[in-house]
Formats: C-alpha cells, sequence, structure tokens
C-alpha cells in the first residue's frame, strides 16, 4: 500500500540527479523507463525509503506517468513504501536457512528489539522483517543491512548481540 | 580431483583484479574469439560443447543462440540472467564475488557470438556488493581495452552494463526479466514471441545464466570437443552445485557432470557428510521447485542403479521416482527436518513470489499455503492431503510461465513419497507440534519390483 502521510515536495541534489542522468545513459535513446529500477534504488538510499512525492519526482524526471512508477514500487519487494529504522534487519527465512535456524533467529531478534516484524524501534534504529531466500543458502542463517546491503552469515545470537551493539555505536 | 574449469583459481589472492585473473589465463579466450573466430565459429564450439543451460531449464546454449533472429538494421541484445533466487542456489553470487572477470570475459565472447554491441547483466537487487564488484571489473576490463570501441582492433564494439532487479524472484524468468529491465513489473510474457524475435525492447534477445555464460571461456579455449568430453552421455562439461542444509561442508563445488550422488553427499571433497552425526532423510536435488526425494530414492534410481549428478540420472523414473538437475541447488535434509514444514515453507515462497496474473497460481499458492499451513500445526484433515494434490494438478501446466508449475512440484512430491509423514500431522496433531516424525522407512532400501510396480 502506498503512503500518502508525506506530501511535502521533494527537490533531488544535483549530485543525486548526475547519477539519474548517468544510468539513463545506459540505454538506448527513447528507453529512458529502463533507469527506473536503479533510480528508485538510489532514491531509497537516500531517503531510507520511497514516498508518493519522490516517485512523482522520478516519474518527471524520466517523462513517465507516475502510475508507472507507482505500479513498479509496489511489485518489488526491496522498496520500502513507509519509514523504516535506520537499518532494517532483513533475515532470510526460506526453507534452506530454516534447515539451520532461521526461526530461532528471527525470534530473537524479535525479542531483542521489542519490536514485531515490520514496526520500528522507539529510538527509530531499527526494523527487521523476514525475507525470501537471499541465495546464501549455504551460509545460513543470513540477514542483510541495505542500502549497501551487507551480508552477515552463519548467525548466532552472540553475532546478532554484537551486531546490534555495533550499530548502535 | 575432478577438474574444475570456472572456479579452479578462485582461492588465488587478487583473482577478483584484472591483473592477476590475466596472469591465469584470463581473456585469453576473448583474443583467440575476437582475432581468429567469426560469431559463427564461436556458435559453432558452444554446440559442440554440448552446453546446457544452468539456470534451470537445461536447454542447449548453442541451440538457443542459434535460434536468435537477426534482421537487417536491427539491434540485438544479450541480457545475463543474474537474478539467482531459487531457494538453494547460490553459485552465481559465488562466481561473481569470487572471479568477476571470468563472467564478464564470458559476455565478451557471447555477445561477440550473437553481434550484441550493447549487453546487460541484470543482478538481483540484493546483491548490491556483486553489482559494485562487477562494476569495477567491467572498468577495469574497458580500461584495458576488452570492452568498448573497437575491441582488440578487431572492428567489434561492446558497451556492458549492470542492472540491479528489485526483490522479484519472478525475474529470474526471463520474458519477466526482460519486462523488469525495461523498467516494468515483472510479469512474464506470453509466449510466442519468444526473446529471440522479440525480447528486449521488442528486439530479438538472447537470455543466458551466469554459469552459462562463464562456460563459454574454457569452450574457447580449450575446443567444443575437449568440454564434451567431460560428463556422462548428453550431460557435458562441469556444473557448479550448491550444497545446503544439514551438511558438514555447505558450499559450492564444481563437480564434472556424472559424480555419483552418494559421493557428492559423503566424500570429504564435497559436501562431507551428514551434519552432527545424524542420517540423511531428504534431498532437494537442484533448487526448491524440483520434486523432493527421500534419501534411498536419491541415492539409488528405481532400477537399483547408483544415481549419478547429471540431468539425465536425476531425471530417471520421471516424476514417480527421480527428480531433476534444476540449477543444482542441493539441499539436504537430516532425520530430525519436518517434511510436512519445509513444505509449507516452500509454499509461503510462492505463493509471496507469485506475480499474480494468472488465477491458478496466484489463487491457488494461497490455498496451499494455507491448508499446508493448517497440517503442520496439527489442525488438518486427511482429505486435506488429496485437497493439496488436486490444487497442484490444476496449477501445473495452467499458466503463462513455469512459476506454478515449480510452486505444485515441491508440494505434490513431498506427498507422493511423504504420505505418511502427512498423515501422522493429522492423526497426531499433538505429538507433531512437539516432536518430529523421524527417518522412518525413507533411507530403507527399495525392494527392486516394488519400484517397477511404482513406475
Amino acid at each position: 500500500m502506498l503512503s500518502v502521510t508525506h506530501t511535502e515536495e521533494i527537490e533531488f541534489s544535483p549530485a543525486l540527479l548526475a547519477q539519474f542522468s548517468e544510468i539513463v545513459s545506459r540505454y538506448p535513446e527513447g528507453k529512458q523507463k529502463s533507469a527506473l529500477l536503479p533510480i528508485l534504488h538510489l532514491v531509497q538510499a537516500e531517503y531510507g525509503w520511497v514516498s508518493v512525492p519522490a516517485m512523482d519526482k522520478v516519474a518527471q524526471f524520466l517523462s513517465i506517468e507516475p502510475i508507472e512508477v507507482y505500479e513498479v514500487a509496489t511489485f518489488y519487494t526491496m522498496f520500502f513504501l513507509k519509514p523504516q529504522g535506520k537499518y532494517v534487519l532483513e533475515v532470510c527465512r526460506t526453507g534452506p536457512c530454516c534447515l539451520v535456524g532461521a526461526e530461532k533467529i528471527m525470534k530473537y531478534i524479535e525479542q531483542k528489539l521489542g519490536v514485531k516484524e515490520g514496526e520500528v524501534t522507539a529510538d527509530g534504529q531499527f526494523s527487521w522483517r523476514g525475507v525470501e531466500c537471499l541465495a546464501a543458502c549455504g551460509f545460513g542463517p543470513v540477514l542483510q543491512i541495505g542500502p549497501e546491503y551487507t551480508f552477515y552469515e552463519n548467525l548466532t545470537e552472540e553475532k546478532i548481540d554484537k551486531l546490534i551493539a555495533d550499530l548502535k555505536g | 580431483m575432478g577438474r574444475k574449469l570456472l572456479i579452479e583459481h578462485i582461492n588465488v589472492p587478487g583473482i577478483n583484479t584484472l591483473e592477476v585473473y590475466r596472469q591465469k589465463g584470463g581473456y585469453r579466450a576473448v583474443e583467440k574469439a575476437l582475432k581468429t573466430m567469426s560469431p559463427d565459429d564461436v556458435v559453432e564450439e558452444v554446440k559442440k560443447s554440448g552446453l546446457r543451460g544452468r539456470g534451470g531449464a537445461g536447454f542447449p546454449t548453442g541451440m538457443k543462440w542459434s535460434f536468435l533472429a537477426k534482421p537487417e538494421g536491427v539491434p540485438r541484445y544479450l541480457v545475463c540472467n543474474a537474478d539467482e533466487s531459487e531457494p538453494g542456489t547460490f553459485k552465481d553470487r559465488h562466481l561473481m564475488t569470487y572471479i568477476p572477470h571470468a563472467l564478464i570475459e564470458g559476455m565478451i565472447i557471447s555477445s561477440y557470438a550473437l553481434g550484441a554491441n550493447v549487453s546487460y547483466i541484470y543482478v538481483r537487487g540484493e546483491m548490491m556488493p556483486q553489482i559494485r564488484i562487477l562494476e569495477k571489473a567491467i572498468a577495469e576490463a574497458k580500461n584495458a581495452g576488452f570492452l568498448g570501441k573497437n575491441i582488440l582492433g578487431s572492428g567489434y564494439d561492446l558497451e556492458l552494463y549492470v542492472q540491479p532487479g528489485g526483490g522479484a524472484y519472478i525475474c529470474g524468468e526471463e520474458t519477466a526479466l526482460i519486462e523488469s529491465l525495461e523498467g516494468k513489473r515483472g510479469n512474464p510474457r506470453i509466449k510466442p514471441p519468444f526473446p529471440a524475435i522479440a525480447g528486449l525492447y521488442n528486439c530479438p534477445t538472447v537470455v543466458n545464466n551466469v554459469e552459462s555464460i562463464a562456460a563459454t571461456v574454457p569452450i574457447i579455449n580449450d575446443g567444443g570437443e575437449e568440454y564434451a568430453k567431460i560428463g556422462v552421455g548428453r550431460s557435458t562439461g562441469t556444473k557448479l552445485i550448491s550444497a545446503s542444509g544439514n551438511i558438514n561442508k555447505p558450499g559450492v563445488y564444481e563437480i564434472e557432470l556424472g559424480v555419483p550422488v552418494e559421493e557428492f553427499i559423503y566424500s570429504d571433497e564435497y559436501c562431507g557428510g551428514i551434519a552432527n552425526g545424524k542420517r540423511l532423510k531428504a534431498v532437494v536435488a537442484g533448487g526448491s521447485s524440483v520434486p523432493i526425494l527421500p534419501a534411498n530414492l536419491v541415492m539409488k534410481t528405481a532400477n537399483g542403479e547408483n544415481r549419478l549428478m547429471t540431468y539425465e540420472s536425476l531425471a530417471d523414473g520421471g516424476f514417480a521416482t527421480g527428480t531433476m538437475m534444476g540449477s543444482g541447488g542441493f539441499i539436504v535434509f537430516d532425520e530430525d527436518q519436518c517434511i510436512v514444514r519445509n513444505t509449507w515453507n516452500f509454499s509461503r515462497f510462492y505463493h509471496h513470489e507469485s506475480c499474480g496474473q494468472c488465477s491458478p497460481c496466484r489463487e491457488g499458492t494461497g490455498w496451499m499455503e494455507k491448508v499446508l499451513h493448517r497440517l503442520e500445526y496439527g489442525h488438518g484433515k486427511l482429505s486435506d492431503i488429496d485437497l493439496l494434490v488436486d490444487v497442484s494438478k490444476k496449477i501445473e501446466g495452467n499458466t503463462i510461465c513455469p512459476l506454478g508449475d515449480a510452486a505444485a512440484w515441491p508440494v505434490a512430491s513431498a506427498i507422493r513419497h511423504f504420505r505418511d509423514e502427512f498423515e501422522w500431522h493429522v492423526k497426531e496433531p499433538m505429538k507433531s507440534q512437539s516432536t518430529n516424525y523421524g527417518l522412518a522407512n525413507y533411507a530403507k532400501p527399495i525392494e527392486k519390483a516394488v519400484a517397477a510396480e511404482e513406475k
């Protein structure tokens, strides 16, 4: 579902717009819509999520209709349609990781952060969710943290403790 | 030790850099192809090699290439499918992380063979680190004159770009991948027309898996005939197998096709046996979509022959007693694992990943998840088991793309081989919550006569 709670206009920085233009140059003329997914990733890296005003600006930049952006952003699971914690722990919940304890790890993270899947901690620092197979089945349980999608493998409760402590700084 | 053609040098420090990759013989194949061979010669070598698509379908790569339409004045595209998302599969990530130039070298050779001047590597969005690695490697290759205008003075031009996905399993299906690369939702297209006629931007397009493309490097270096000498019958060459689950040594292994399954599981060269001293219960041999097999049927075919890691041997017995090579995602289950729970988990995955275009898949995957959930949590009825079989049959073959089949097969095969475990969940709902069904008879050698009847 698209969030319409945030309506204030957004201006992309010149640096971000320069990156957008470089991406558009990778495709044949008139096929600039191909840049949509890479651009949405950049927007999310900048703002932490993808808001409706941001999507409207992207549509304007690519000379496409806003609905063409909405339908894409709502289809792909990597795009957050509402604000998240500063760090989103995305834990693989698919078969092979569950054979080696992913479900226990998710329960532990829920207990440790004190928030349910998809919710944000009171200090705004963390949220977490289960995601489908991350293609690292031999090193499970695994989790990733955007926007760089750093990987944490062979997770244990101790490793979760350390990771969260490190992120808190 | 089997020969290694793709990841022989994976442990060499710095192999991710152009310099070290070249010291180990890298980019020789590009020089050979561009300086001494015509594009058609390259296609011929790949045909001779017998290479079959490593993404899952196993379709001969050379033949796929020869279908590419070549109308005058229309660009052609090669798109590498690096959207690796099939549960149990992580070989492409491995290759791109450690030897990115193997993929780039393969992309240059393959693009040359197909006459593509712009090619894309579509990498699943979660693999942002791999995207950075590939972009760096592309810059290095371009700097050294292996990409760009007039490569090595051959007159051939190629630009190579990396495209991130957005987290959608369906984009591994080639027409969904093309839609996604065009900036749209990943809804598979109705075929025909096939991508070879009308693919990316409505132009002739070939979509190949990472490993297939990387395999063209040894094929060009050594010749297609040499490559075809490795393996058994129509399963030629080497294959990357992603091994996961309850084994001592999970990881990515390059095998010569033809290694016995038993050796793959128990030899120290590969999986190193079942972890924690447990016994083997079941294997999903080719990624979550392929039929699951109990221990007895994965080691031996129904005729009592040793099952081998080849396309043909894994498929021996059809779906009654066999499975598929698929993407080579080899998932191992020990005796403590619950087949009902795993089947529910997989069905949740397919429900989550269904694009929603075709109602049998959109609705059916949700129904299967729901029914399996109640069986797993002790609220199921015996009739639910047949209901699942019924739903799976009505999905299979009735959808635009193979995701429907991929969702149906794990459920149908789990019930085919583990029906008593499903029944136990219904008959012992309380017990099934606190303990598991265990190994039962799943490792007991099968009598030949019984198996023949089952066939």
